[in-house]
């Protein structure tokens, strides 16, 4: 069989089901009596057999099996959900995924998991029924919710446990005026009416058709609000256009495909038809066929993505830097030449591919969620390790970054976060001691703002202490005693990140030795980031990193020093000036300024880069003064050329570990420019 | 050597201070004129920048520095030959290149084992045919050594 093409969905979409299992147990965790849940994780595990099996692989299909058949029994209340059961389940996954782990890096996912076997039929045993009883009553369970096609076993949970929060469950029909012309437009203002007095479960036709005005003039959507039905009615014929309104509470004792649609002739139906010329053509496309009815919008919402390989991205990528290089030298050309038709079309040319440029790195942006999904199954276990509790926060999991800085940025992350549950966090005993609740919470933050990312760990542990650093780093020799008296209280917290640095009583193997935090400083600073810490000691610390949205396009300062042309990074310019002889000072050798009342050093970049030169006359020199967290310098040119927005390349492989040169990009006139590496500069 | 098992040997001629030598064609990408060039600061002598091939920026060696022969200026003649080496490419700056020949194999022979011939310890061997010596060199001696003494 050719199942080569395959294994590549295959691989993808396993990962991406454990993923799910492991989101979804985690969520189980919390709320042990959620059978949607459970339904959820099902679900997954149903798929998972169903294509290992196809794919060939017994041992995947095997265990999944075994797994599947213990929350069936979960699923029908034959077995409680217990810690214990939960543990076996996650093993179970963690098995499976080194299982697919061993068939992406091509070996044949074999493992052996008799134990996770025995495991899982022991615990499926320790109720009456044996496996085979067991499927027959899932098959009856399936025949029983397929006769209620109306709503599917979702949304029928959803709609059930709303019941129980104490929600209503109404049916609302919604009629509008024959000759409304912006009918997608008065869908749109009902759906914000309702999301505002509760939750749309469904909608028939489905979103998506009265998106498109695929509907005559009556719609209905299943919603669960905790208003009123008059008041719900009430707030949709402030719609305008809306000509009628029916608010019907559901009953789920009678949920069946006949009832659904029997509540239509319910006695407690409320209907109003306050415009009586038009109701007599409403009527024929009253109630819709049930069959019709399809899952919820947010499920089909998801649907409309496609799976685009990303070296395709890449190459993309690629090609259109290669545009913006000829962009560039196209402007210049037509600069040059000031013929105003080319002018004209050059520019509109330029701001084409700048929308281009905005799309493709659009396309490039994954989600951080990817990165920190697994974290939480992290944590459970490291909190379990050390018998701590803690709990984990995610917030802004949906915040962009570009591909390429998701790839690097997850190894920081983790140490990171161990090292907040490590040292952060303390023990249960100790938080009682200090009057804090037990449970140690980690919140992993990211959000947008300007042109960078910011990911934040925050955690309400012990916090860094001022004395213990500086006293450690002194004695380690990291810093003088008295260069550690000027220190600010974020100065002394960052010495933690310096490398040959641990302040852990006890080595760990969770984190610890400190060869860890100055790695995730290199790591973050080498993606153009920087990180920084805020501590207040018994109150918690904060990481805060802080990073470029794209690596691949920058705007930089284009200089020039005799011939020679570089590029300075604008993240790292504060600003330009142009300084007089006499205003250069002497201090220890080293040339300074005084800038905006503080002593910047000043670099001269011709002796820095051995740039071949004649001694010029001048009295006035072109500075740069850039920046390296707090500290300053002023680098010395000799003219500036301008902004440009350029495309970073890289010196290959065999140039590599250049001082002070991150890299280079192509100019508009072809030639190559190389790009400063600020942070080298300065100490 | 090994090259005694390979058959026919296609490689690229290209002069160098009056004497031929020649790169196995599969290593070699394209041969370009001499382009601008980017000084690249803090590498080694024979680096002598970078240049922009076709929209990648590639390192360049002076083959004559690299070979510790006497600097001269590029001329008309003067070819970059475009080489990659495992995961590095890079051109080399030669007098000229502008032949293509087989060479049989049972016409290499090893390097002779003479002392003071220029490009010495990066040769492979030497084919001699028909009165023409051409030394057959080793890439991956020419571009290793690069980060040890690039700073």
């Amino acid at each position: 069989m050719e199942l080569n093409q395959y294994l590549e969905v295959f691989i993808e979409e396993s990962k991406e089901h454990l993923q799910a299992c492991n989101e979804q147990l985690l969520e189980l965790e919390k709320n042990p009596q959620d059978l949607s849940i459970i339904n959820e994780i099902f679900r997954s595990a149903h798929t998972l057999k169903g294509m290992s099996a196809t794919m060939g692989y017994e041992d995947l299909a095997g265990l999944t099996h075994q797994m599947e058949n213990v929350l069936d029994a979960i699923r029908n209340n034959r077995l409680v959900t217990t810690p214990e059961i939960l543990d076996v389940i996650f093993m179970a996954v963690d098995h499976l995924e080194e299982m697919v782990h061993s068939i992406a890096s091509g070996g044949d996912g074999k493992k052996d998991v008799t134990e996770t076997v025995e495991k899982l039929k022991a615990i499926e045993k320790g109720e009456p029924l044996s496996s085979t009883a067991e499927s027959e009553v899932a098959a009856t369970a399936v025949m029983e919710t397929a006769k209620q096609s109306t709503y599917d076993e979702f949304e029928l949970t959803v709609l059930k446990q709303s019941m129980e929060q104490g929600f209503g469950v109404y049916e609302i029909e919604i009629g509008l005026r024959q000759d409304c012309l912006l009918k997608a437009a008065r869908v749109y203002m009902v759906f914000e009416v309702l999301e505002k007095i509760g939750e749309v479960i469904k909608a028939t036709p489905p979103v998506e058709q009265l998106e498109e005005e695929q509907f005559d003039e009556d719609f209905s959507v299943t919603i669960v609000s905790k208003e009123s039905p008059e008041d719900i009615k009430g707030k949709i014929m402030k719609v305008s256009e809306v000509v009628k309104t029916i608010v019907r509470p559901l009953e789920f004792d009678e949920q069946n495909a006949e009832a659904v649609l029997d509540t239509a002739h319910n006695e407690n139906e409320i209907e109003s038809e306050p415009k009586p010329e038009v109701p007599a053509q409403s009527t024929g496309t009253d109630v819709p066929a049930a069959t019709e009815k399809k899952s919820t919008g947010k499920q089909q919402g998801s649907n409309k993505t496609i799976r685009v390989n990303i070296e395709r991205l890449d190459i993309l990528m690629n090609l259109f830097e290669e545009l913006v290089i000829d962009r560039g030298r196209l402007e210049q050309i037509s600069k040059d030449m000031e013929n105003s038709e080319l002018t004209e079309t050059v520019e509109r040319m330029s701001r084409i591919s700048g929308d281009l440029q905005n799309i493709i790195l659009n396309m490039r942006m994954v989600q951080v969620e990817t990165v920190f999904n697994r974290f939480p199954r992290m944590i459970r276990q490291l909190a379990r390790d050390l018998n701590k509790k803690i709990n984990l926060e995610i917030v802004g999991a949906e915040t962009e970054l570009d591909r390429t800085v998701i790839d690097e940025i997850g190894d920081p992350l983790v140490h990171l976060l161990r090292n907040s549950v490590d040292h952060g966090i303390e023990s249960p005993e100790e938080r009682r001691a200090k009057g804090k609740s037990e449970e140690g919470t980690v919140v992993l933050r990211a959000f947008h703002s300007g042109n960078h990312v910011f990911i934040e760990i925050e955690d309400d542990g012990a916090g860094i202490s001022r004395e213990k650093v500086l006293k450690k780093a002194i004695s380690k020799g990291i810093v003088t005693e008295q260069a550690a008296a000027g220190f600010t209280d974020k100065q002394a917290y960052e010495l933690i990140l310096s490398s040959g640095f641990s302040t852990a009583e006890k080595i760990s193997d969770i984190s610890g030795r400190g060869v860890g935090l100055d790695v995730v400083k290199n790591t973050i600073e080498s993606l153009g980031g920087t990180i920084s810490i805020d501590s207040k000691e018994n109150e918690g610390t904060i990481f805060s990193i802080q990073l470029p949205l794209t690596l691949s396009i920058i705007s930089v300062m284009l200089v020039e020093i005799q011939k020679e042309k570089f590029a300075i990074p604008l993240s790292s310019i504060i600003e330009t000036a142009i300084i007089k002889d006499s205003e250069i000072m002497n201090a220890h050798n080293q040339k300074v300024i005084d800038f905006r009342g503080k002593v910047v050093p000043l670099l001269f970049l011709k002796d820095l880069f051995e740039v071949p030169s004649v001694p010029s006359e001048d009295d006035f020199h072109s500075v740069i003064i850039v920046r390296k967290g707090d500290k300053m310098a002023g680098l010395i040119v000799d003219s500036f050329i301008g902004q440009q927005e350029v495309v970073l390349k890289s010196l290959g492989n065999y140039l590599t570990n250049v001082f002070a040169i991150s890299g280079a990009t192509i100019l508009g006139d072809g030639q190559v420019a190389l790009i400063v590496d600020c942070n080298a500069l300065i100490k | 050597m090994t090259e005694v098992l390979i058959p026919d040997l296609k490689v690229i001629v290209f002069q160098l201070n009056g004497k031929e030598y020649a790169v196995p064609v599969s290593q070699v990408k394209s041969i370009e004129k001499i382009m601008h060039i980017t000084r690249v600061p803090h590498t080694n002598p024979f680096v002598k920048g970078v240049m922009n091939l076709r929209g990648v920026v590639t390192p360049l060696i002076d083959l004559r520095v690299r070979f510790g022969l006497e600097e001269q200026g590029y001329t008309e003649s003067t070819r970059v030959i475009i080489v990659s080496v495992e995961d590095k490419e890079v051109g080399l700056i030669v007098d000229g290149a502008n032949d293509v020949i087989d060479i049989p194999s049972s016409m290499v022979e090893p390097p002779p084992e003479i002392v003071g011939l220029s490009a010495e310890g990066f040769i492979n061997g030497v084919a001699n045919l028909d009165k023409r010596l051409l030394i057959l060199i080793d890439l991956a001696k020419i571009l290793d050594n690069a980060d040890e003494n690039a700073l």
